[in-house]
């Protein structure tokens, strides 16, 4: 568990590919620069999903963690 | 970011439910890593673009669509069903069955439908461009579109896939 400062949770639990990567773009919109966005998934495909996403968008995928029945990303917005 | 978005172009030529979804899910995905997206639809790919969107199954033109049922228990929903579709695509009411069985299946496996993806590509600005020449053969109406749908021929979509990184015919 990260001690990073969350700034906003997006969960979507039960979505499939693409939803997660859409909502978390529109998710992005909310936050300000430095800010974290901390994602909730079920998609097994998020992890590498979330990996390309951020290295697409330049944005700082700082932690992937599988849970086990679910996946959780920590996304610093850096523009 | 300051450099060139990267650019996504697609020619979207089927119109049943299940060819519905590759361009949908490409386009919005690619919009969500801030790519620039194009959708070309032409031919039966055209009505994708009609406010009521009535996209269908049609297991005859697709031998080895696997049959999934959307209710029982995991290894029930997960059988693939041997259907002879050549010979139940001529049974009356086999293709309402086989949407009706997808979208379920669909729907309990949390994919969006076709009608959330193509809000979505809307809604990311996705360039949606409906072929001038189909609507002229089929009889459509530019009325009958969504208000987004922009209208051209093969020209206009060219110009736009010109200088695309990916470019893809669904």
């Amino acid at each position: 568990m990260s001690e990073l400062n969350v700034t906003k949770t997006l969960d979507t639990s039960g979505l499939s590919c693409p939803m997660p990567v859409v909502k978390t773009k529109k998710a992005m919109k909310d936050l300000e620069i430095g800010e974290i966005l901390e994602m909730i998934s079920t998609d097994p495909g998020s992890i590498p999903d979330m990996e390309a996403w951020a290295r697409q968008t330049k944005h700082d995928l700082v932690e992937s963690h599988d849970e086990g029945s679910s996946y959780r990303f920590l996304i610093r917005k850096t523009h | 970011m300051d450099d060139k978005p990267k650019k996504l172009a697609l020619i979207a030529s089927q119109g049943t439910l299940d060819w519905a979804y590759p361009p949908f899910i490409l386009a919005t995905a690619a919009a969500a890593m801030d790519w620039e997206v194009g959708i070309f639809f032409t031919f039966y790919g055209l009505p994708l673009l009609r406010k009521d969107l009535q996209a269908s199954v049609s297991p005859g033109s697709n031998p080895a669509m696997p049959m999934k049922m959307p209710f029982g228990n995991e290894g029930f929903q997960n059988f693939n069903w041997p259907m002879p579709n050549i010979l139940m695509n001529n049974v009356p009411g086999f293709e309402a069955m086989a949407t009706s069985l997808m979208k379920k299946t669909f729907k309990n496996k949390g994919v969006a439908s076709v009608e959330e993806l193509r809000d979505m590509a809307v809604e990311m600005d996705v360039n949606l461009i409906g072929c001038q020449m189909t609507m002229d053969v089929f009889g459509f109406k530019k009325e009958e579109f969504i208000k987004e749908a922009n209208i051209g021929g093969a020209a206009t979509f060219l110009e736009f896939a010109s200088d695309a990184n990916v470019s893809l015919f669904v």
